[in-house]
């Protein structure tokens, strides 16, 4: 029964919380006013007895305080009391709440969103069946050059075969698709991967619909196959089961559609739509090659065995094949691996870690910038809050305001920060669909977990950080000095002025890590390519294997009708097909040897970076002939037997002759070098390569880039070039129709953006601590008003003045610098990785971020410094 | 000003248990009666009585309720409720032991 009791008590101090309070009051004083008849009673004055009374009973107000805490629900009051006086004094002052809610809002938005993309990319596990004991494949090249070498499908084949530490290996490779239009749709270039059957089980992911490969489609002799993601069934198909078992049209060829892979499934990468067996799709012959290194495997580790025991295992098996073959140099003599997750996500971690530790420098300033807004509110309220400590106002009180104060403004800012948030990780989702892992970014419960805990964390500090400064023993001193003004507060300014040092250094650091990254970037697309890049249009084109057989006349007969009537085009000044421009990539290298040479010793090679190209190809793309000639156009199919050599690959492999007439010899053929051209680098971050160029048009090639290079607006071209493309064959698609600009900057996408994140941070942090020094020094100037006007009257001159105050506001400045120029030296080595062509030193960042950063103090401390020079005396005097 | 004896820890809610249950009884009252009855010896300050008073309320062990006082003014008086019985009770026994192994030792000595 008591529990029903306790519960109606409950229930009418929660509700009738005013009533309770004023019969409390009522209470009191009928214990006082039969304290004073008694008094009377006994003999005193009315006067006497009303204060002896009082006397005896003490505070009143305090005892009502006492009585009132044994209720319950009194957490809930002094919460809301507090509250409602937090959103009181804030609203008095509505300038510094917004300034400061703002400086949290981009704080904390900015922290949770890269906290999002670093938990989606970097913390989430795969989305794949016990991720721990997957690893990613590679081989050991003989020649130590390339220790994470993509994998030759024989020696996978030997592993799968002999191997005692995997449940499971699974083989994969890029494939790309041009998918027939079906009822009036364009055809389409779609990205796929080409694997063995057991890639999915592997991973221990099932099909959303259909079923997963079997033994028996990853045969060649098998119906062809496929497996589709879940975005393109949807894209493309509209989502309609009906697509299951039937056929869809990859390169001009029929394939069964057997299963849907569930959204969300993005192996090896987000941009793969479709999965075929590579045994199929592949040539059986193919297939055998031990030194032929183009596929990518993933393994499942059986329980208990640990990587090294795996990696190790396939080790000796490669080493057993390279026994076998010594006469064969590209055989490779060890297998190595890493962990699935960071073999995924390895190349983006650092960046994202750069960009972490940047936005949590931001949020350091803002708080510290807020900590420092309210210890300039708090020693302006010095006076009134050293007469509510003296009314008996309890000190854990006044810290509990303090303290919820600057939980409002960071909760008010954490919400308009996870609002941010929300929307910056929406466009960075959208505009970095190539990044690793894009596909598992989201804002879920421990993202609002962890803005919950930053709103926390950051009213904890900006609060007690202000609340240090409200020392409660200078009650009676903050008393006498309010009263008059002397040149007050000083552990006040000397607190703000330590927060300002702080946060100078901390920008100092940001800004010179962008600085430098900036600089980098620059370094990269600066960078000489080795052609023209300007007026250039290039696309991608593959013709179907199927009805232009390799090697063969089709593919021949094609590239020079679409090149005739491409140059035939009003504008276009040159064109010409390569395998890959400059700036696309690495693509592929291939072994050789020089007929006149001595053969090479045994189990050793030569090899280099190889493209096909036409013979117009150099004149377009403004490549430089150095010597002979370009290939002969005449010379088609098995006559053309010609190879270009670039000065690199003349210097590295002809370094005292004349490599003109000269043989080159890969397995099948030899091939006559004809002309030496200039060097170009394959990406604007490597140094030129040594290249050899073979001629398209001995028809062992049925893909490439097309470059149209024109003296004026070369976009408009890209409509008539499909137009001709679409006469010729119908059923061609095109992709990647970029202007050579826009393909070298989506190459550097990942440099310009990390670069102007970086910057970007920066600049907000310059912003605030310029705010900062604003601030501080206007406090000084107007807390030292009567002093400053004292040093007029007596004749101070005003540029003196002005330069004492501006030294005065630099101080904290000069220290930040300092300090942040040493922590820049420790951060500029973090992200050394990062940059290319420019030293984490470097002297001219290093510099022109002191530079930037004086200057901006100097700005920022010269207005109040103007402002105390300029002081009418008698006013300053008058004023107190 | 010194302090008059103060009350042991928790003693306070066992007399103020014990003089209610007698009858209904405003603040004042019951201060004064517990004044009285130990012959001035205990003295219960304002500043205990109250909070005293109001925690009781709330755990449910007495209960309060408006009433026209002797000087026809409304004042609130408190009494035991059922449950408030049983704790008298036992913070009665309480009291006795505790009370006589204070009253053993001291006598011992």
């Amino acid at each position: 029964m008591r529990w029903l009791v306790q519960l109606r008590m409950r229930i009418r101090m929660l509700f009738e919380r005013g009533k309770a309070g004023a019969q409390l009051d009522d209470e009191l004083r009928f214990h006082l006013e039969r304290q004073i008849a008694e008094n009377v009673a006994a003999g005193m004055s009315a006067e006497e007895a009303r204060f002896a009374a009082l006397r005896a009973f003490g505070n009143p107000a305090l005892l009502r305080e006492q009585a009132r805490a044994t209720w319950s629900w009194t957490w809930l009051e002094l919460l809301l009391h507090d509250v409602r006086y937090g959103v009181r004094t804030l609203g008095r002052t509505p300038g510094f709440a917004i300034v400061a809610i703002l400086v949290m809002a981009l704080g904390i938005g900015a922290n949770v969103a890269l906290f999002t993309v670093v938990r989606g990319v970097l913390l989430k596990p795969l989305p794949f069946a016990e991720p721990d004991r997957l690893v990613a494949l590679y081989e050991h090249s003989a020649d130590d050059q390339y220790p994470y070498n993509v994998i030759a499908p024989g020696v996978f084949a030997e592993w799968r075969r002999q191997n005692r530490s995997f449940s499971d290996l699974a083989l994969f490779g890029d494939a790309e698709f041009s998918l027939s239009g079906a009822s009036g749709q364009l055809p389409e270039k779609v990205r796929g991967a080409s694997c063995t059957w057991n890639l999915l089980s592997t991973l221990g992911v099932q099909p959303a619909l259909g079923r997963d490969f079997t033994a028996a489609d990853d045969r060649h002799s098998a119906n062809a196959t496929v497996l589709m993601s879940w975005g393109l069934w949807k894209r493309r198909f509209a989502g309609n089961p009906a697509i299951l078992n039937q056929f869809i049209h990859l390169d001009g060829q029929s394939y069964t559609v057997i299963g849907i892979l569930p959204a969300g499934f993005a192996y090896p990468d987000a941009a793969t739509q479709l999965w075929t067996p590579v045994y199929h799709y592949e040539p059986a012959a193919y297939m055998e090659h031990i030194e032929n290194h183009q596929f990518q495997a993933v393994g499942r580790l059986k329980p208990g065995v640990t990587a090294a025991q795996g990696v190790a295992d396939l080790s000796v098996i490669t080493r057993r094949l390279r026994d076998q073959h010594p006469e064969n140099p590209f055989v490779s003599k060890a297998a190595n691996m890493r962990p699935l997750l960071e073999d995924m996500v390895g190349d983006i971690e650092r960046p994202l870690l750069v960009l972490l530790a940047a936005t949590g420098c931001v949020l350091l300033i803002a708080c510290l910038n807020v900590a420092n807004l309210l210890v300039a509110r708090a020693a302006a309220r010095r006076k009134e809050l050293a007469i509510r400590m003296a009314m008996g106002g309890g000190r854990l009180r006044l810290l509990r305001e303090r303290l919820m104060e600057s939980l409002l403004l960071s909760a008010a800012g954490g919400t308009m920060g996870l609002l941010l948030a929300y929307g910056a990780v929406r466009w960075l989702v959208s505009t970095r669909q190539g990044m690793s892992r894009v596909e598992a970014i989201s804002i879920d419960g421990a993202v609002a977990a962890f803005t919950v805990a930053l709103i926390a964390l950051c009213a904890l500090f900006a609060g007690l950080i202000s609340s240090l400064s409200a020392k409660g023993n200078q009650l009676l001193l903050s008393l006498q000095d309010s009263a008059r003004g002397t040149s007050t507060g000083r552990a006040h300014t000397a607190l703000r002025r330590s927060l300002l040092a702080a946060e100078v250094g901390l920008t100092v650091v940001l800004l010179i890590s962008a600085g430098l990254l900036l600089k980098s970037y620059q370094r990269l697309r600066s960078s000489d390519l080795g052609c023209i890049t300007q007026n250039v249009l290039t696309m991608r084109i593959g013709l179907p294997g199927a009805r232009y057989k390799t090697p063969g006349p089709a593919p021949v007969n094609f590239f020079e009708t679409l090149l005739g009537r491409v140059r035939a085009l009003p504008g276009v000044e040159a064109a010409g097909i390569v395998e890959a421009v400059p700036g696309q990539g690495y693509w592929q290298d291939e072994g050789f040897s020089v007929v006149e040479h001595p053969p090479l010793p045994q189990g050793t090679a030569q090899y280099a970076i190889f493209r096909w190209a036409d013979p117009g190809y150099f004149a377009a793309m403004g490549i430089p002939l150095l010597r002979g000639q370009t290939f002969d156009p005449n010379r088609k199919l098995d006559r053309a037997n010609q190879a270009i050599v670039t000065a690199a690959f003349a210097k590295q492999y002809f370094p005292n002759e004349d490599p003109l007439g000269k043989h080159l010899k890969d397995e099948n053929e030899d091939r006559e070098i004809v002309g030496i051209v200039g060097d170009t680098r394959y990406s604007l971050a490597e140094n030129p390569q040594p290249i050899q160029y073979y001629p398209l048009y001995a028809g062992k090639e049925n893909s490439g880039t097309l470059v149209i290079r024109s003296s004026r607006d070369v976009e408009a071209l890209a409509m008539p070039v499909q137009r001709i493309l679409q006469e010729i064959d119908r059923d061609l698609p095109v992709s990647d129709v970029l202007t050579m600009d826009q393909l070298l900057g989506k190459s550097t996408q990942d440099e310009s953006f990390n670069a102007t994140l970086l910057a970007t941070f920066a600049a907000l942090s310059l912003l605030l601590a310029a705010a900062g020094l604003f601030g501080v020094l206007s406090y000084i100037v107007e807390q030292r008003t009567g002093e400053i006007g004292i040093r007029i009257a007596l004749g101070a001159r005003r540029e003196q003045v002005l330069r004492q105050m501006l030294l005065d506001g630099l101080r904290p400045a000069l220290f930040g610098l300092v300090f942040g120029l040493a922590a820049s030296v420790g951060a500029a080595r973090l992200i050394r990785s990062m940059l290319y062509g420019t030293r984490p030193l470097d002297p001219a960042v290093f510099a022109a971020v002191a530079a930037t950063l004086l200057l901006v103090a100097a700005v920022a401390c010269l207005i109040p410094a103007w402002r105390a020079s300029r002081l009418d005396p008698i006013q300053a005097l008058r004023m107190e | 000003m010194g302090k008059p004896n103060d009350l042991v820890q928790g003693t306070l809610d066992l007399l103020i248990l014990k003089t209610v249950s007698l009858g209904a009884m405003h603040g004042w009252a019951i201060a004064k009666r517990i004044q009285q009855i130990s012959a001035e010896v205990l003295q219960v300050q304002q500043g205990s009585l109250y909070p005293a008073l109001h925690r009781l309320e709330q755990q449910g062990w007495i209960a309060a309720q408006w009433a026209e006082s002797e000087t026809g003014r409304q004042a609130k008086f408190y009494s035991l409720t059922a449950a408030g019985h049983g704790q008298l009770e036992k913070e009665t026994v309480q009291w006795n032991r505790l009370s006589a192994a204070i009253d053993l030792i001291v006598s011992e000595a």
